[in-house]
């Protein structure tokens, strides 16, 4: 029973995390352009890092 | 008569020359204008764009969206042009339309954003509520009475707030729903929700030992699923009227009332305003024409397939475009009367007609909602006579609220809809709204428009034995010039550069230098320059180039492949048809003759075709138009479905409810047979909805439904009618 009252939040807390991870993700606009994204990733970068 | 130097081959496809500096928007001392970029579909592209753009001196950021198809330019930079942007674009092959977001409808993304949200927050509460319920059915037998109550008091922790936001859509509707006197699907959801919330917290309080919290989060998980996926399909159809909107923001060039130029947009346009129209732009409201003589191109407007001369006086139509030298001329009326402006009038009233029309989920919800609140309430009123206990008729009442659940008829038929666009967007076929499909499944009378449906014009080369090289040399000419014929050859043509300095002599043709050496590319008295006396051939097109005689370049109106088979295929399926075509009736019924047609027409206006639905509309027929033009637009959103070919304009695009790649005709036989399949299916889902509530029903009257069995009954008929979408055809070959 004491195990419980800690792993039940504890399992909560994990879940919230990744909710709140992908809410967050879909306000920055993250998912506003999939298709681009997906493309953005194997373009040669010209410009090396500074 | 003079003539002007045609612009180059990527500047005058652009079709409409806009000024990009009115829609230019100030932000903290920033500058940022949106575009409509057309053509951009791959990574090439899309690092090609950037490269260029961001590379334009004074440009700070750049940002291409693939998905949309709009790029975001700012700068600070005071003395930057905009129309750079747009030029350089052009200049890399993609046109581009500055775009407005005023005018575009932010509301339908934040309502998918907003139910995306929605369903993420319910999705996470149903899997830890599920995840408690489960701990508690198994441990049932040996779950001390504490255990139980503290995960019950979880669940209801969970569920509470969750039922609250990711409820909000559907207690919003059914409240509008109740307050106009009306019920809809979300009535009997709302109903439900609330008071399977509301009985576990009470159970809960008391120490009880079911709860249907999960029950009550998976429910609105489920339906969540469908209502985004449905967000999402319309939100795509209406992109295209926000491409329209961006259309329509166009900019005209007036001439000043005390002289000089200035770039206007044209919906601030006022009567009686003089208006140059360079070659290849559109005219955006009617006018009369001041200058002596024009060539237009009025295909769009009149579904005429070849190039009309005008005379000083006559009144042009907006939608034209101007092929030949830059045109004077008088505006006529505003753009809201214009012809465009009185089809846009047409198209308000087949969506105000279209909206009426009932799904069979709306025919379904009348009857199951009294249906089931009747069964409840006999269950509530039963079972107090029976027992005398409130409580015992309260929870069956409650129960039979819950697992008659609409949740599988909630997604009979939108989980079809999305299926089955899916399976029209792998056949190049993009729907536009899920409720066509049943419309279309319902058509028994197919109007055809004529140009650029059934037919196209195309060089008919190959009878003849006209050389390749010919007709690549006479594409060299061809491109610099819209004019249709010109669009023709190029078509024929392999890929290719642009001759030097081609002069565009209107109502004659073109002339270039070719190689260094002078060509002509027209009728016969202009590459003949006069001198020979007879065509030795009867063909409306010639090339010559110097040192050889006058080829000739036959066109024709050659009917688009698959012709023949669709119309078989419509009889087969017990469908009739007949061609409407604006184009002049000798041409209308040449074709007839050679498709085998009997019910043709031409020479039709726009109210014409409109008038035609309408009257087979009274005598009981539904009626699905096919067509392309801004002429077929008043029809198209009258009928009861509408089609139209990828190549249409945007006015037909948004009448119309599917688009279908323009390369065949096969398209149509597609649309037609998914609709009918999803049609079946969706009547399928709602018998599977039906016979779950047989079975299910007598369960619950007889108060022996556990939380266990509501969620295992719940989820398997949602599951059991998404499999059977799964079921809609494939494609149309078969």
């Amino acid at each position: 029973m004491t195990a419980l009252l800690f792993l039940i939040p504890v399992a909560l807390g994990m879940g919230l995390i990744g909710l709140v991870a992908f809410l967050w993700s879909l306000r920055s606009g993250q998912f506003d352009d999939p298709k681009g994204a997906a493309e953005r990733i194997l373009q040669d970068d010209d410009n090396p890092l500074p | 008569m003079g003539t002007v130097t045609s612009p180059s081959f990527a500047e005058i496809d652009l079709g409409t020359q806009s000024s990009a500096a009115p829609f230019v928007r100030e932000k903290n001392g920033r500058s940022e204008l949106i575009l409509a970029v057309t053509g951009a579909k791959c990574g090439g592209c899309l690092s090609k764009i950037e490269k260029n753009i961001g590379g334009l001196e004074g440009v700070d950021h750049v940002r291409m969206n693939l998905t949309t198809g709009r790029l975001v330019v700012d700068w600070t930079a005071t003395g930057f042009n905009p129309d750079l942007i747009l030029k350089t674009l052009s200049g890399l092959g993609y046109p581009s339309k500055p775009f407005d977001p005023d005018q575009m409808d932010q509301s339908r993304l934040k309502r998918e954003k907003g139910l995306l949200a929605a369903m993420a927050v319910a999705g996470f509460a149903a899997a830890n509520i599920m995840l408690l319920s489960v701990s508690i059915w198994a441990g049932a037998d040996e779950m001390s009475y504490e255990t139980r109550t503290l995960l019950h008091w979880v669940s209801a922790l969970i569920a509470v707030p969750v039922v609250a936001f990711s409820g909000r859509p559907f207690f919003q509707s059914a409240f509008g729903a109740l307050k106009s006197g009306h019920v809809n699907m979300d009535v009997p959801i709302s109903l439900a929700v609330i008071l399977a919330l509301g009985l576990s917290i009470y159970e809960t309080i008391h120490g009880g030992e079911h709860s249907y919290f999960d029950a009550a989060v998976m429910l609105l998980f489920f339906l969540l699923i469908g209502r985004f996926l449905e967000a999402r399909l319309q939100r795509q159809a209406y992109k295209a009227a926000d491409d329209l909107a961006a259309l329509q923001a166009v900019t005209v060039t007036r001439i000043g009332k005390v002289g000089g130029y200035e770039t206007v947009a044209s919906h601030k346009l006022e009567l009686g305003d003089d208006l140059i129209i360079a070659t290849g732009e559109r005219l955006p409201v009617d006018a009369t024409l001041t200058s002596p003589s024009a060539t237009l191109n009025t295909s769009l407007v009149t579904g005429e397939s070849l190039p009309m001369d005008e005379h000083k006086g006559s009144r042009i139509y907006a939608g034209s475009i101007n092929l030949g030298d830059p045109i004077h001329v008088r505006v006529a009326s505003r753009t809201d009367d214009s012809l465009i402006g009185e089809i846009s009038k047409l198209l308000d009233a087949g969506e105000q007609k279209r909206s009426k029309y009932r799904q069979i989920a709306d025919k379904a919800a009348e009857i199951y909602v009294p249906a089931v609140h009747t069964l409840a309430a006999a269950a509530l009123v039963g079972w107090l006579m029976a027992t005398g206990d409130i409580r015992i008729a309260l929870y069956t009442a409650i129960s039979v609220l819950v697992i008659t659940c609409p949740c599988a008829l909630a997604l009979a038929a939108p989980v079809v809809q999305i299926v089955a666009a899916g399976r029209l967007f792998q056949n190049g076929i993009f729907l536009k709204s899920g409720d066509a499909l049943e419309r279309i499944a319902a058509c028994d009378h197919v109007i055809f428009d004529k140009t650029g449906t059934l037919t196209e014009l195309n060089p008919d080369f190959e009878d003849d034995g006209t050389s390749r090289d010919d007709i690549n040399l006479a594409a060299e000419l061809a491109r610099a010039s819209r004019h249709p014929l010109s669009r023709a050859v190029v078509n024929a043509a392999c890929p290719g550069p642009v001759a030097d300095d081609v002069t565009e002599h209107e109502g004659l043709g073109l002339s270039g230098t070719l190689h260094g050496k002078p060509a002509r590319l027209g009728s016969w008295e202009w590459v003949s320059d006069g001198k020979a006396p007879a065509q030795t051939q009867n063909a409306s097109l010639w090339f010559w180039i110097e040192g050889r005689a006058p080829v000739p370049l036959p066109l024709a109106e050659t009917i688009k492949p698959g012709a023949n088979e669709l119309l078989d295929r419509l009889t087969d399926l017990g469908i009739t048809y007949e061609v409407c075509s604006g184009d002049h009736p000798s041409r209308a019924s040449d074709l007839a003759e050679r498709l085998g047609i009997k019910n043709v027409q031409g020479g039709m206006k726009p109210t014409d075709k409109a008038a035609r639905v309408e009257a087979l509309n009274a005598s009981g027929k539904h009626v699905l138009m096919i067509g392309d033009g801004l002429n077929d637009a008043g029809a198209l959103a009258l009928a009861d479905a509408a089609l139209t070919p990828g190549g249409a304009i945007d006015v037909a695009r948004t009448a119309s409810d599917a688009v279908y790649s323009a390369d065949s005709l096969k398209g149509i036989e597609t649309v037609l047979l998914i609709a009918k399949s999803s049609r079946q299916r969706i009547r399928e889902n709602f018998s599977l909805a039906l016979i779950y509530n047989l079975i299910a029903v007598p369960i619950a009257l007889a108060g022996w439904v556990t939380p266990l069995i509501a969620a295992l009954a719940m989820s398997g008929s949602s599951i059991v009618v998404t499999l059977n979408a799964l079921r809609v055809r494939s494609g149309g070959s078969k």
